[in-house]
């Protein structure tokens, strides 16, 4: 698509689009407000080791497939927005580093933290920011795959950055960028549970065996 | 109290440090250059260069730019802002010109990263400055005719 027409099209639609998406994010957000985490003792019931790995990352899957982790691990070049996951405005692309084209890089708008906006309509509160702001490498890609597919790719290191279980355990449990998913700013839905919580789910789910949902 | 230097010059804030950069920029240091268009860095009007690099300086609280360098279009030089200055006027490419500010900011900034852009180089760097009167086409062709200069 020409700039041209891109652009166009995001001159007419993106006040609306902006507007719109994020109105639509916050009622989406009203929806899932009663998800919570549970912790990783609540599994210890469960006598089998590997039914118990299962139901762990299926609970830790509520962090892993929410919308707020997904939009920033997208299946092509465009980071997605917002509870209903619309594609992202302004429309940018990953680039080469996964940190947007040269002269229209991530940290054009998102800075080290978040922002809070002024002057503005109820549904447009914050820019969500992070010193780490990046999209997940396309080998990591979420958007589109089941919960035991993402299980599968996350112990890959061939799809995971090279990363051994404990190194993934590790990252999930206290990588700043995944903590985002917690703090994203004001009128943003956060992730369910805590960090913590979802760590140790990580961390039992590893120590279990690792093993991963069929679907 | 917030220091940076503003087109090389020293500068300091001393007012709320939530204060977006913008509001400096225009109502305090009376650089009305850079514009105001969506403040919510949807439509890159307020575009500068923070440290070399392009900003939207809406979203951008004036605590965040404690030493740093601010460059604005009142400021850029160079190279590149030359070339562009020149093929801006070539092509008379504004039309209202409310917008351009931020185009030229976004322009140079992608020059200096590659001089010699393609297509897609261009609708990457600059998806992210609107033109309501969809002066795209001559923005295009005098980023490619500024890039040429620039070789030549």
């Amino acid at each position: 698509m020409s700039v041209s027409r891109l652009l166009f099209i995001a001159g007419l639609s993106a006040a609306v689009a902006a507007a719109a998406g994020l109105a639509a994010g916050v009622s989406a957000a009203q929806d899932h407000t009663a998800a919570t985490l549970k912790p990783a003792s609540d599994f210890e019931q469960i006598t089998d080791k590997t039914a118990r790995a299962v139901a762990l990352f299926e609970e830790a899957g509520k962090v892993i497939q929410h919308p707020r982790c997904v939009n920033c691990h997208p299946a092509g070049d465009k980071p997605l927005q917002g509870m209903g996951m619309h594609p992202h405005q302004p429309p940018v692309a990953r680039g080469e580093a996964d940190i947007g084209m040269p002269g229209m890089m991530c940290g054009t708008c998102h800075g080290p933290a978040n922002v809070d906006v002024v002057a503005q309509a109820e549904t447009i509160k914050s820019i969500p920011g992070n010193p780490a702001w990046h999209l997940a490498p396309i080998e990591m890609a979420w958007e589109g795959r089941s919960l035991g597919q993402i299980c599968e790719q996350i112990k890959d290191p061939a799809r995971n950055g090279g990363k051994t279980l404990d190194e993934i355990v590790e990252h999930m449990a206290h990588d700043d960028l995944v903590g985002w998913g917690w703090d994203p700013g004001a009128g943003r839905e956060s992730v369910p549970g805590t960090q913590e919580v979802f760590g140790e789910l990580m961390r039992r789910w590893a120590a279990d065996g690792a093993a991963c949902p069929k679907a | 109290m917030v220091s940076f230097t503003l087109n090389g010059t020293e500068k300091t804030f001393d007012g709320d440090p939530d204060t977006p950069l913008l509001w400096v920029i225009r109502d305090f240091e009376k650089l009305t250059g850079t514009k105001y268009g969506c403040g919510v860095a949807q439509c890159g009007a307020c575009t500068v260069h923070l440290d070399g690099s392009p900003r939207r300086s809406c979203i951008t609280p004036i605590s965040m730019v404690e030493g740093s360098d601010v460059v604005t279009v009142e400021g850029i030089s160079g190279a590149e802002a030359d070339a562009v200055h020149k093929a801006w006027l070539a092509l008379d490419v504004p039309q209202c010109g409310y917008c351009q500010s931020g185009q030229i900011m976004s322009a140079v900034a992608l020059l200096q990263l590659t001089p010699k852009p393609s297509d897609e180089d261009i609708d990457g760097a600059m998806a992210g400055n609107i033109c309501r009167c969809a002066t795209y086409q001559r923005v295009r062709q005098a980023i490619k005719d500024a890039a040429g200069m620039m070789e030549g």
